[in-house]
């Protein structure tokens, strides 16, 4: 078991003609995951390393049946080609692209909210199960399946956890990168129900940083709904306020959202923060024993 | 991006808002001229992009053309919080009936843009929902249609003003709304939106702020970047598509990615040292990106040591060391480095980066205590 993602995904590639979406196309097929379409408008009758490219999302799912779409078109396209995907009836639609503006996100939020698909993302890298499926632009050799469940706004600092994870003999059920901008499809709580439900994982890591109150939010429902043990881990104790800290949403604002707030609300549900992320790995091997 | 509060005030115009018109001003003859021509009372008000500017001294009353001119000679030129002053507003003064504050934010964790009104205006927004949160009251805009009549006239009523003036509030709400729409603000405030003598609204001091990942369609906004505000390294890392900011310490750093940079700052930290910088060269880290960042992290004078922490991932570790050789062997850096290397090929990077006599270490609290030393050993 896991959560999300499997051998059982299906998944279509929007943006497969580009640069970025033909190289992680290729990253995800030599895993392992089934990449069983394209979309790119006007690229109809191409493949792309031998996946078929269709001119829509609808076109895509018709004929081969993908059930997740993953998104790697520019900014300005982005909100649009998720609007397709939902459109098109995707289950689970990850959006990599970056800077997005946060205006567009709201109205995409609450479209994808009220269809019963589900966003992951954006600004994000995507989401893993080890052994079975990426669907992402994460690195899959430094995982391997094991009992671990992450959730995580940053990308190469979840890699780091992971590889430090995976070096301590601790593999991992799903790694799930969430994003770093302040309005994402998929929260830490919504992560931590599906983990707690998920048989296979047995210890959750999650990783925030500064900006917003995600993690105090998902503290409160660590106290209230989680059994299972949660190791924190939380980036940018050191930031300075007002500063937007390389990701849109890492940004201390009116005094809100500081990396002491969110360790001392975490610290309050009974979840220890680790302060490094080879540390975490000590902590979740606590946890389990 | 921030923009100063006379650019704000005209962007509220423009939506149909009244503001208290004024002059900007950079000399104190200048403001004496426009106390002149304003005519009566004026105040006058620093133009930077940082709160706190009347407790810093940097808003005063002016009676007469000279005693504006006196006052302007002592606010141009002050250092509030860091920021210079090099602008200021001249403003008529206002006879005051009442003092509101009105701001539009994104509310995140509502995932939507959110009114706020309160009837304890002109003081500091983030005291009152400190102290009195009871004093704020919000509306969540609808995500499609956004703020809607009946909300804007809600507001208005929750804030105890009388009936007579609750159209005049809620088409300033609603505009305030549109404004922060229109040019895609992560904030558009209005402190105080005062009640004059004369039973009228007026914006005195507004203040808006632009969502950095929108300013490629509004090509016009962009114009209001005041460079004098911004650091030239954050400037020169934002023209190469670096995510860089300037920060008081002794160590640089070059790491790839927003979380691990923060991670890397924060265990510089907690063995004694203090980071120089924030920089994300972004998850791919590219031979050319590393080398503009080293450039921008050595530029710094303050730097003794420099830390390099780069998770390669997919990117292949002997490649990031081959333009790590590269720009060093172009810089010629006079101070220690300190590297960590992660990734696919891993010990062929390292051993390119040893064979050049650099100290390539393999864990982050390692990399950590090992650069604080060196900066704390180069400055000794």
């Amino acid at each position: 078991m896991s959560i999300l993602v499997d051998r059982q995904t299906r998944l279509l590639v929007q943006g497969i003609t580009g640069r970025e979406g033909s190289f992680h196309t290729q990253q995800m097929l030599e895993y392992g995951t089934q990449v069983v379409a394209g979309v790119t408008p006007g690229g109809a009758g191409k493949t792309v390393h031998g996946v078929p490219v269709f001119n829509t999302v609808a076109d895509a799912v018709a004929a081969t049946g993908a059930d997740t779409s993953i998104i790697y078109v520019p900014a300005r396209f982005a909100p649009d080609a998720i609007y397709e995907a939902v459109d098109a009836g995707i289950a689970l639609i990850v959006c990599i692209t970056e800077n997005i503006p946060t205006r567009d996100m709201v109205a995409v939020y609450h479209r994808v909210r009220q269809s019963g698909s589900r966003l992951i993302g954006p600004n994000c890298p995507g989401l893993i199960t080890p052994g079975q499926a990426k669907v992402g632009i994460m690195p899959g050799y430094i995982h391997t399946p094991g009992p671990v469940g992450l959730v995580s706004r940053s990308g190469t600092l979840t890699y780091e956890v992971v590889h430090a994870l995976t070096q301590a003999g601790l593999g991992q059920s799903t790694a799930v990168g969430i994003g770093g901008d302040p309005i994402i499809g998929t929260s830490f709580v919504d992560v931590l129900e599906m983990f707690e439900a998920d048989p296979a994982t047995q210890a959750i890591v999650l990783i925030g940083e500064i900006g917003g109150t995600d993690e105090e939010i998902a503290a409160a429902y660590i106290k209230e709904h989680v059994t299972k043990p949660v190791v924190g881990f939380i980036a940018g104790r050191t930031a300075p306020p007002g500063k937007r800290m390389g990701h849109a949403g890492a940004i201390i604002s009116g005094g809100q959202g500081t990396a002491a707030e969110k360790i001392a609300a975490l610290n309050a549900a009974g979840v220890p923060v680790a302060e490094s992320p080879q540390q975490v790995a000590d902590l979740v091997r606590q946890a389990l024993s | 991006m921030n923009i100063h509060e006379y650019q704000a005030a005209e962007i509220l115009k423009r939506h149909g808002i009244p503001i208290n018109t004024g002059i900007v001003a950079t000399t104190p003859d200048e403001v004496a001229a426009a106390a002149e021509q304003l005519g009566g009372t004026v105040v006058v008000k620093a133009q930077v992009h940082t709160g706190g500017r009347g407790k810093a001294g940097g808003v005063k009353l002016a009676g007469s053309p000279a005693e504006a001119r006196e006052v302007a000679s002592r606010i141009l030129g002050m250092d509030i919080r860091g920021h210079t002053v090099h602008k200021v507003l001249v403003a008529p003064a206002v006879p005051i009936e009442r003092e509101y504050y009105l701001g539009v934010v994104i509310d995140r964790a509502a995932r939507g843009i959110t009114i706020m009104g309160s009837s304890a205006g002109g003081v500091d927004i983030e005291e009152v929902a400190r102290e009195t949160p009871e004093q704020i009251h919000r509306e969540l805009a609808d995500p499609f249609l956004g703020l809607h009549d009946f909300q804007a006239r809600r507001l208005a009523f929750a804030l105890g003003i009388e009936p007579d003036l609750v159209p005049g509030f809620a088409r300033l709400a609603r505009q305030l709304y549109q404004a922060f729409f229109d040019s895609d603000a992560s904030l558009a405030e209005i402190n105080p939106l005062v009640l004059t003598k004369d039973r009228a609204w007026l914006a005195l001091d507004s203040k808006i702020t632009i969502d950095d990942s929108a300013l490629v369609r509004h090509p016009d906004l962009e114009q209001l970047r005041d460079l004098q505000e911004e650091n030239p390294t954050e400037m020169a890392a934002r023209a190469a598509g670096l995510s860089f900011v300037k920060l008081d310490g002794t160590i640089g750093c070059v790491v790839n990615g927003a979380g691990l940079s923060m991670a890397t700052m924060d265990a510089i930290k907690h063995y004694g040292g203090e980071p120089a910088n924030f920089l994300d060269v972004g998850g791919g880290a590219s031979a050319e990106q590393v080398e503009t960042a080293l450039r921008l992290v050595l530029a710094d004078p303050n730097v003794r040591a420099v830390l390099v922490n780069i998770f390669g991932g997919i990117t292949r570790c002997d490649v990031v060391a081959q333009g790590l050789l590269a720009a060093m062997e172009a810089i010629k850096p006079t101070v220690p480095f300190v590297i960590r290397l992660v990734g696919t090929n891993q010990e062929a990077g390292r051993a390119m980066l040893a064979e050049a006599g650099l100290t390539v270490v393999d864990t982050m609290p390692e990399a950590a205590q090992r650069v604080v030393a060196a900066a704390k050993g180069a400055a000794a």
